[in-house]
């Protein structure tokens, strides 16, 4: 099977062609050890069918960004039967600049003019043949968009790669053109393929080219010291990019005839009305917090525009309205009364509902299908089902968000939101870019972490994603209302105690994105030379790709991983010792008070409750004094918990209540309370999350995340409880600890920030 | 009138002169055509003040003050 291989700029438009090329055929991964996309398909409308890579967004050859060098190892070494480039013909010279480059290889090119209709809209016209006739390989003209002559241009593709072609370089500078020919001369005596791409880049100086052909360099360190050139000196790096461009611009640049020549006044476009608002430098953070607001509520609102807060809407979502919301009333148990939940959902809230009521019912109906107590049913029911369902239940909520976010990338407004909050972001070590996916975070990390594949720069993603465990989730919530209840009890509010949790996280944030900078080796920042691409309507059929391949995605790490891991917990869970027998611990029993017959699981028997008493002594220093969650009291049960919070942090509550530690009988002081909240607040998050993280980060990276999260879980547990055991004791002594803590974050706020001035003036 | 990209005014227009710095962010301005010769605007600056949006080769380019400050600018005397 032929193999064609798709290059070009960043919104250019590949994309939607590999998408209209490729149709269902399509499937994502990751290059290898990497995580920049590597999309491949089949297209199939040929007598033969035909391989299609998807080469990431490029703006050159050079060797600094991850996305350059993949593309341009895949061609040198893959050796593709044709590469198809691109060009977006509304924006020509910069297109072409690639192609230049692409052209030094030895491999059939067919250039796409795309966007060629949107040239003739405006009344520009766009002559192919002459440039055709200039670049020396077939240019065709299609509209990716519209589907147009796409046929024709994988004919002529498949035509070009009949025939072998022989790289050629449009530098014109005479005497460079005499020491590239004299490298690539020594080149072809190797026997190196590509000589002439080689002998450019080497040239150039190029760092991959230099480690790789270090006896080559003589050469042109002789040749340097011989050459003078009124401009540039002997900066051939920056000649060859002025040649390429200076070429584009005398000999490519004229295919393209504006409509209205002369001096007729720019005219806006409908882009430009668009960003004036936009980025406008007052309405800018505005708007942008409306647009997140707006997504966020849509994605995870209980009670749509506050209609319920204000108006007291008190809606019992009983009767039809509970049929159409999915939202049944809460029963109270104790006044046996039907409790009104309030609130219109939104559209995120109630698809989950009816999600976890599809998925609930299904467990339910399964189980009644199967005998009770077995441990095969339990296996199903208990382990796999569950586990399912609390990675599952995330899929509503996802999906919606991800249509927000590919919405926001496709129309082109996330490069400006990078934009406009690069200044305060930067000051952290961070994008401004980091924003969205630490927003959500607060909804859930899953979506969070995977939403952190927009950041292009490796150091600021892996920071990000070590970030998101301080942004409490949605399923952290129930952890936090039942320590509430324990504040109150020491004296202290409840929603204080909540806020807190909140807001230290996003302090913990920044403190750790501080002391992360404060400790990397380099303090290097990488560049923000971005485009700002034309805003346009968002490609329904794009959207829907990225969502499918997002679903895709984590479905296939719910089915694999992240089951496994559950099962492994379920039976860790479930068996256990019980009279000196191993086995499961399901037992029909009479419930003491209803006195009905009903199965209960000795969990305080399991090996998982051996594992937590035995890892009792590894937490111990997080709290052993009385009052702490791992003195000897209670402390198993406590350590337990949040092992199973692995599952989904909805469990830690879930195993607390069923070990028996309610809101009578947690005996936790303040102290306690809060090392226990900070411990399961930034520890490792959920499989799914888990999942993600491994989606996003390859390796060492992958296993540095988990260390980091659980150091820092640790750590900080660790400082809060000894630091509130102080103030129990004496206030003044806790204030005084607090105070030289808070002098060191200055501190170290303070170093980070005269380094990025440094930093910066070096670049 | 000789000056660095950072420095100029909002609608004001320039022609590239020279580039300075190394390595990574220096090829990244060449090949996102801030070369010499170019024609450059400024079109707006972030609500921070910082990073700016200019206009070249056609398409919208967004680069931070500190790498702005590399490039050097010959602007037009105010008549």
């Amino acid at each position: 099977m032929k193999r064609f291989a798709l290059a070009g700029n960043p919104n250019s438009g590949k994309t939607t062609l590999f998408n209209s090329l490729t149709g269902a055929t399509a499937h994502v991964g990751n290059w290898p050890g990497v995580t920049v996309d590597k999309r491949e398909g089949t297209y199939r409308k040929l007598d033969e069918p035909i391989y299609i890579v998807d080469l990431p967004g490029i703006y050159s050859l050079s060797p600094y960004t991850p996305e350059e060098v993949i593309s341009r190892n895949y061609v040198l070494d893959e050796k593709p039967d044709c590469v198809i480039n691109i060009v977006d013909a509304t924006n020509l010279e910069r297109n072409l600049y690639l192609t230049t480059q692409i052209l030094e290889i030895d491999v059939p090119v067919v250039v796409a003019l795309n966007m060629s209709d949107v040239v003739r809209k405006n009344g520009d016209k766009i002559d192919a043949k002459a440039l055709q006739e200039k670049l020396g390989v077939p240019v065709i003209e299609i509209s990716a968009l519209k589907q147009e002559n796409l046929d024709t241009l994988m004919q002529e593709a498949v035509k070009a790669s009949n025939k072998a072609r022989k790289g050629s370089t449009i530098i014109e500078d005479k005497s460079l053109l005499h020491l590239i020919s004299d490298v690539q001369i020594a080149f072809e005596l190797k026997g190196i393929e590509n000589p002439l791409f080689h002998a450019i880049k080497l040239v150039e100086m190029d760092e991959l080219e230099v480690k790789m052909h270090p006896e080559a360099v003589e050469t042109v360190n002789k040749f340097k010291a011989t050459f003078k050139n009124d401009t540039f000196g002997s900066d051939f790096e920056a000649l060859i990019a002025d040649n390429r461009y200076e070429h584009i611009a005398k000999n490519y640049a004229t295919a393209f005839e504006k409509a209205n020549k002369g001096e007729q006044k720019e005219q806006l476009s409908k882009s430009d009305k668009i960003d004036k608002v936009m980025t406008h430098r007052i309405w800018a953070l505005p708007l942008f917090v409306v647009i997140m607001f707006f997504i966020f509520h849509v994605t995870f609102s209980e009670d749509v525009l506050f209609l319920n807060r204000i108006f007291g809407l008190e809606i019992t979502h009983e009767g039809w309205i509970n049929y159409f919301t999915g939202m049944g009333a809460e029963f109270d148990e104790v006044t046996g009364e039907l409790v009104p939940l309030g609130g219109i959902p939104s559209l995120g809230v109630w698809l989950q509902s009816w999600f976890g009521w599809l998925t609930g019912s299904l467990i339910d109906w399964v189980g009644s299908w199967m005998p009770a107590g077995q441990w095969y049913t339990s296996l199903v029911c208990d382990g796999i089902l569950t586990g399912l369902d609390a990675v599952l239940s995330f899929v509503p909520q996802i999906m919606i968000l991800f249509l927000f976010i590919a919405i926001l990338e496709d129309s082109g407004y996330m490069a400006r939101v990078a934009f406009i909050l690069d200044r305060a972001f930067r000051k952290f070590g961070l994008s401004g870019k980091a924003f969205i996916p630490m927003l959500t975070g607060f909804g859930c990390s899953v979506p969070a972490i995977m939403a952190t594949r927009t950041l292009e720069d490796e150091r600021e993603k892996n920071r990000t994603i070590r970030l998101m465990t301080c942004f409490s989730c949605g399923a952290k919530a129930p952890i936090w209302a039942l320590l509430a209840g324990v504040g109150a009890m020491a004296g202290f509010a409840g929603d204080i105690f909540v806020f807190t949790i909140y807001v230290g996280g996003i302090a913990c944030a920044i403190i750790f994105a501080l002391f992360m900078k404060l400790f990397s080796k380099d303090q290097y920042v990488s560049p923000f030379i971005m485009e700002l691409p034309a805003y346009h309507l968002p490609q329904p059929r794009n959207v829907g790709a990225h969502l499918w391949e997002k679903f895709k995605h984590y479905l296939i790490k719910a089915g694999t991983i992240i089951a496994a891991c559950t099962i492994v917990i379920w039976f860790l869970k479930s068996f256990g010792w019980e009279e000196g027998k191993f086995g499961l611990l399901l037992f029909e029993e009479a419930n003491a008070e209803t006195g009905e017959m009903e199965w209960a699981l000795h969990i305080d028997n399991s090996i998982l409750a051996y594992l937590g008493r035995g890892l009792r002594y590894f937490f111990y220093p997080l709290g052993p004094l009385a009052g702490g969650w791992t003195n000897s009291t209670d402390g198993w049960k406590y350590v337990v918990s949040t092992l199973t919070g692995l599952i989904a942090k909805e469990d830690v509550v879930a195993t607390m209540a069923e070990l028996g530690l309610e809101e009578g009988t947690i005996g936790l002081s303040l102290a306690g309370a809060y090392s226990f909240a900070v411990y399961n607040l930034f520890t490792i998050p959920c499989f799914a999350a888990i999942g993600a993280t491994h989606g996003e980060q390859k390796g060492k990276e992958f296993w540095l995340t988990l260390l980091w999260w659980f150091a820092m879980s640790y750590g900080f547990a660790l400082l809060v409880y000894w630091v509130g055991a102080l103030y129990e004791v004496a206030w003044w002594g806790g204030l005084l600890v607090t105070l030289a803590l808070a002098g060191a974050v200055t501190a170290a706020g303070i170093i980070v920030s005269r380094r990025h001035k440094v930093a910066l003036a070096n670049n | 009138m000789l000056k660095k990209l950072d420095q100029i005014e909002k609608g004001e227009t320039g022609l590239v002169r020279s580039v300075e710095g190394d390595g990574k962010v220096r090829r990244r301005l060449f090949d996102m055509g801030v070369t010499p010769g170019a024609k450059v605007t400024l079109r707006k600056k972030a609500p921070f003040g910082d990073p700016i949006e200019v206009t070249i080769r056609g398409y919208e380019l967004s680069l931070r003050k500190a790498e702005a400050m590399l490039v050097n600018i010959e602007v037009e005397d105010a008549k």
